[in-house]
Parts: structure tokens; sequence; C-alpha cells
């Protein structure tokens, strides 16, 4: 269980080009839910997400996970917890080149000291479960859009994490795609995990997926 | 397993997979970096292994040898001279040495024959060095057959080898009596090869030379402290060459580290920023690197020393041989002794091994405590 107690984020603060991306947000999550952030670019979703994903310090307010405040946490803890609890899909994907898909599947789990051959082995069930399987050791660079984005899915969800978060998960595919990518990401929620995402596609608010819709302007949430 | 040790392990394997990425451009660093340790660590193992051989020699050797010249050359040295020098204060005892090459064409090889001064074998017998008695394949009880100088075959039984492993220098020797060495060569009656001098006073070294030089004008005297000069010089030599070689070899290692010193590329960086952001701390992406730094450079350690050492000892420091000339000229046939110097090793690790693991190391510092976040950005 996620917690924000009115959390801001102010980049470069006290310089001229101060700029308050996110203002004052309190919300929870909880297990077994998908939120989905609205809003247009620029209002903040992303940095909303980093900071509910321990990716990223807020310079007011604070960040509960399990009712433990974990925003002054130094960074080694911080990303111990993030690691075990979080897991993150980006929307650039950020597979890292060169290196296979079961590779990049298994970068998160490498400083865990988890066992590498239960690692391995997990990493390719969830190959199998995203249909994935036949790629584990095709290099990143030659897959397609959705299975780059299936593989980020599957990296996100290496060390089994309570919280699955994505910044924009339909934006780099076609609407076929992107129905399967959602349909991923409702399981997830129905495994039991917190799923948050953030889009502009509308396609995500018509399908209806999602628990609970938040929308984002300048910061701010205002009413969906 | 324990954590720990899983851990280290995980980043190793995320090190080598890595560096496969670019194989063809790791190799080939892999390669040039193993070339220079091999060239350094040559330079070091053949300088101890000189230096420790000369010591062996000199040991061994007369505090003064006179030699008798004729015309500038080195001749035989008449028996009544021995009587000259008997007397001469300062001068513990005079003798007569008897010594002298056979070419071995059998083996295209080099004996050192010499009868010794005391415990001289009987005659038809000799004592052999190991290395000789291996490359003849001879045994305690075999016959060895040289030919004389006057065309005739002489027939010697082999009383005993040498010492195995001992003593470098008498690898190749091969002690025999007086009246077989004077039948072999052909050597007139009433002269020696050159005459040896023992000194009471060490100090007196070259008064006793200045005085032997004025009773026997026609003579040529040299001092063991002489030799050790000479070798000094070659080590001297040696010693400079090694500084310009080592600056050399410095240098490509420089060049070597520059592009990881230089710091990262674009990609390096949005690699390091993307471990960051999938759950690696900085202690995680600074234990991987310092993984590849050490992969490479122990990897380049191990091959160039063993790399080295082949060279040195089974190759007689083949790339080196023109260095050697000048040594070659006083000992023609030698070979080196392998030795280790715990110290040596230990300095060529610190030169090779530490600077390129610090060149990888430092430009991550910065990628490596960036904030998890930035990858968000791009
Ligand atoms: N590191 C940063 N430094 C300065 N401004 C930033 C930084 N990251 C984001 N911003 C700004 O914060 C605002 C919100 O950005 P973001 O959270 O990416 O919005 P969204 O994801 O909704 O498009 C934007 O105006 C953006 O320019
Ligand atoms: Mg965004």
């Amino acid at each position: 269980m996620i917690e924000l107690v009115s959390v801001s984020k102010t980049f470069n603060p006290g310089r001229h080009n101060e700029y308050a991306a996110v203002r004052e947000v309190s919300l929870g999550f909880e297990p077994g839910r998908l939120t989905a952030l609205r809003g247009p670019s620029g209002s903040g979703k992303t940095t909303l997400l980093s900071l509910i994903g321990l990716l990223a310090r807020p310079t007011a307010g604070r960040v509960r996970l399990d009712g433990r405040d974990v925003s002054g946490l130094p960074e080694r803890f911080m990303t111990e917890l993030r690691r075990a609890h979080i897991g993150f899909v980006f929307q650039s994907f950020n597979l890292i080149r060169g290196l296979s898909v079961l590779d990049n599947v298994l970068v998160p789990a490498l400083p865990t000291g988890r066992p590498h051959a239960q690692a391995r082995q997990r990493a390719l069930e969830l190959l199998d479960f995203l249909g994935l399987g036949a790629r584990a050791d095709h290099p990143v660079q030659s897959l397609s859009g959705g299975e780059a984005q299936r593989t980020a899915i599957a990296r996100a969800l290496i060390n089994d994490p309570q919280v699955v978060i994505a910044d924009e998960p339909t934006a780099n595919l076609d609407s076929e795609l992107s129905r399967q990518v959602l349909g991923i990401l409702a399981t997830l929620r129905d495994q039991g995990r917190t799923v948050i995402l953030s889009s502009h596609d509308p396609l995500v608010f018509e399908l209806g997926i999602a628990d609970r819709v938040l929308a984002m302007h300048d910061g701010r949430l205002t009413d969906a | 397993m324990i954590p720990w040790l899983q851990r280290h392990l995980g980043l190793l394997d995320y090190t080598v997979a890595a560096l496969a990425r670019r194989k063809g451009r790791n190799a080939g660093l892999l390669a040039a970096y193993t070339l220079i340790v091999a060239l350094l660590a040559s330079l070091l193992l053949q300088g101890e292994a000189l230096r420790a051989t000369a010591e062996d020699l000199l040991a061994g050797a007369p505090e003064v040898v006179v030699q008798r010249l004729t015309a500038g050359r080195h001749d035989l040295m008449p028996a009544e001279r021995l009587d000259a020098l008997a007397g001469l204060r300062g001068v513990s005892r005079v003798e007569g040495r008897l010594w002298g090459y056979h070419f071995d064409a059998a083996i295209g090889a080099n004996y050192t024959l010499l009868v010794p001064a005391t415990d001289a074998p009987a005659p038809g017998t000799a004592r052999v060095g190991a290395a000789l008695a291996r490359a003849r394949g001879l045994a305690a009880g075999d016959v060895l057959s040289l030919r004389t100088y006057a065309g005739t075959p002489l027939a010697f039984r082999i009383a005993g080898i040498l010492d195995e492993g001992g003593e470098l220098v008498s690898a190749d020797l091969m002690l025999v009596s007086e009246a077989d060495f004077r039948a072999l060569f052909n050597f007139p009656a009433g002269h020696y090869t050159d005459l040896a001098l023992a000194v009471t006073n060490p100090a007196e070294v070259r008064r006793v030379a200045q005085k032997v030089l004025e009773r026997l004008p026609d003579s040529r005297v040299i001092l063991r402290e002489e030799m050790r000069r000479t070798y000094a010089s070659v080590f001297d030599w040696r010693q400079g060459l090694l500084l310009a070689v080592s600056v050399v070899a410095l240098m490509a290692f420089a060049l070597l580290a520059w592009d990881k010193a230089a710091g990262l590329s674009a990609e390096e960086r949005r690699e390091i920023g993307i471990l960051k952001a999938v759950g690696w701390d900085s202690g995680d992406v600074m234990a991987m690197k310092l993984w590849e730094g050490l992969l490479v450079s122990l990897l380049a350690f191990l091959l160039g020393y063993v790399l080295a050492w082949v060279h040195v000892f089974h190759f007689d420091a083949a790339v080196f041989r023109p260095v050697l000339q000048g040594w070659s000229v006083l000992y023609p046939q030698f070979r080196l002794a392998p030795r280790v110097d715990v110290m040596q090793v230990a300095t060529l690790f610190c030169l090779t091994v530490l600077p390129y693991v610090a060149a990888t190391l430092v430009p991550v510092w910065r990628a490596a405590t960036s904030d998890p976040d930035e990858v968000l950005r791009a």
C-alpha cells in the first residue's frame, strides 16, 4: 500500500527556471486496483509516477510504503525498497541494447543476490506468460515495439513487485497492441497487484479497465 | 549460496554479457594490454635472472686472473710464470688453470672443459654437468667419446653427474683429468690456460694487479671486481633500456586506458541510467564496473606474465637477443634460470592492473551516482 501525503515536486528550486511539476498531491493506492492517470502532456503525470515509484524524492510532503515514511531514506535503502516492491515500465522502454531479451529481463534481479537459476526460471515463465518465450535469446534491438514493451513489462515483474507502474504504456503502440498491453496490466491487477498507469490515450478510458481514473492538470489532481 | 556471493556473481555475469557485445574491440584491447604486460614482465624477469646468474658466476670466480698476451690475444701461459708470481706480497696462492671449450658437432653445443684444482677425475673418466648429460643422454658409467685435436677419438667413462638443479654454471661443464685435457687439446706440457691468484686482503687487489703487470708486462689482469663492474654496467645499460621501454609501454597503456578515462559515451551513460532506474544502486554499478576492470586487467596480467615467462625462459628472450649482445660476449653459452621475485610481480601488478581498474572506475563515478529518475527525461 502506497500513500502520498501532500506531495510536491519542484524542479530547480530557488533558481530562475524553478518549476513546480507536482503540487500538493495526496493519494492512496490499494492492492488489486488499477488506477489510471490522465492529463495533457506536461501536466506532471510522469513526475508523479516517479514519486510513487520511489525513483525520485518529493521536495515537500511524504511518501509512505506500507505505513512507513520512505521519502527521507538514504539512496541504498530507497533502492532496495524500490527493487523489492515496485516494477516500473518506462514510456521509452529503456531496454539495454546489445543484450538479449532474457538478459534484459534479469537485470533488476542481479544485485538482489537471488540464486541465478531461480531468477532465470522466473524470467522464462514471465516471457512465456507475455508471449515472448521464443524471443528470449534475441537481442532487444531486433524487437518490434510491442515486443519491446512486453520485455519491459517482464523486466518490471522479475522481482515480483506488489506495485506495477506504467508510464504511457500505449504511447508507442497501435490500437491492437495497446489492447493487448492493457489486457496484461488488467491481469496483473487481477493477480492482486497495485497497478498505476498514466495516459492521454482515449482507448485506455474507453476500455473501462481502470478501477479509478484521476485527472491531472498543472501538477494538481482535478476531478476526473 | 550466500546472497553476497550471488550478488557478485550476478554482477560479474552482467559484465561478461556486456563485454561480449563488442567482442572484436574488447579482444583487441585485451591483446594489446597483454602484450604490454608481456613486454614489461619479460624485461623484469630477464633482468632478475641475469643479476642472479651473474652473482652465481662471480661467487666461484678467483679474485685475480692473469692471462698471457701475444700480439694482444690470449695465449698459453708458461708454467715458469707461476713461480714468478708465487712470491708476490699479498698473494696467498697461485694456481695454473686448465680450461677450454669443446664444440660437439653432434648436439651443436659447446662444452666447457675444466681440470679442477682439487679432486680432479682419474684419467679416462669425467664428471659432466646435468644439461650436458641430458643433451647427450648420459648416465654414470656410460662412455663419452670426443675427437681430439690430433683427430683420434678419446673415450671418457662418466664417473658422475654434477649436482642436478644446483649451480647454473655447471650445466655445460665437463671435468676431466689434466692428462686427458692435454691429450684432447694437444695442449703443450708446461703451459696453462691462465693463472688464478688468491689475495689475502681484498683491499689490496689493485696493488697486486699493479705488481703483476710490473713483473709480467705482457699479461692481462682480470679482477673479479672489474667483472662485477662490467656486469653492473651491462645492468645499468639494461636498466636504462628497461626504463625507456617501460615509458613507451606505459604510454601505450595510458592510450588504452584513455578511451575509458576520457569519459563515458552517451550510450554508456544511458546504460548506467537504466541500471539505476531498474533498481541498481551506485554501489552495484561501481561493483559491476570494478569487475569489468578486474576481468580485463587480471586476464591481461596473467596472460602477459605467462607469455613473458615462456619468452624469457623457453625462448631465451629471443626478442631481446640484440640487447644481450654485450652479455653473450662475456658468456657465450649461458642459460637463464627461472626465478620469481615476489616484489617484482607486485610492482608489475601495481603498474598495470591498478591504473586500468582506476581508469575504468573513475569516469563511471558520476554516472553511477546520478538520480535514478534521470532516464525519464530522455
Ligand atoms: N528534470 C526536470 N527538470 C525541469 N523540469 C522538468 C523536469 N522533468 C519534468 N519537468 C517539467 O515538469 C513538467 C511535467 O513533466 P512530466 O511529469 O513529464 O509531465 P507529463 O508526464 O504529464 O507529460 C513539464 O513541464 C516538464 O517540462
Ligand atoms: Mg510523461
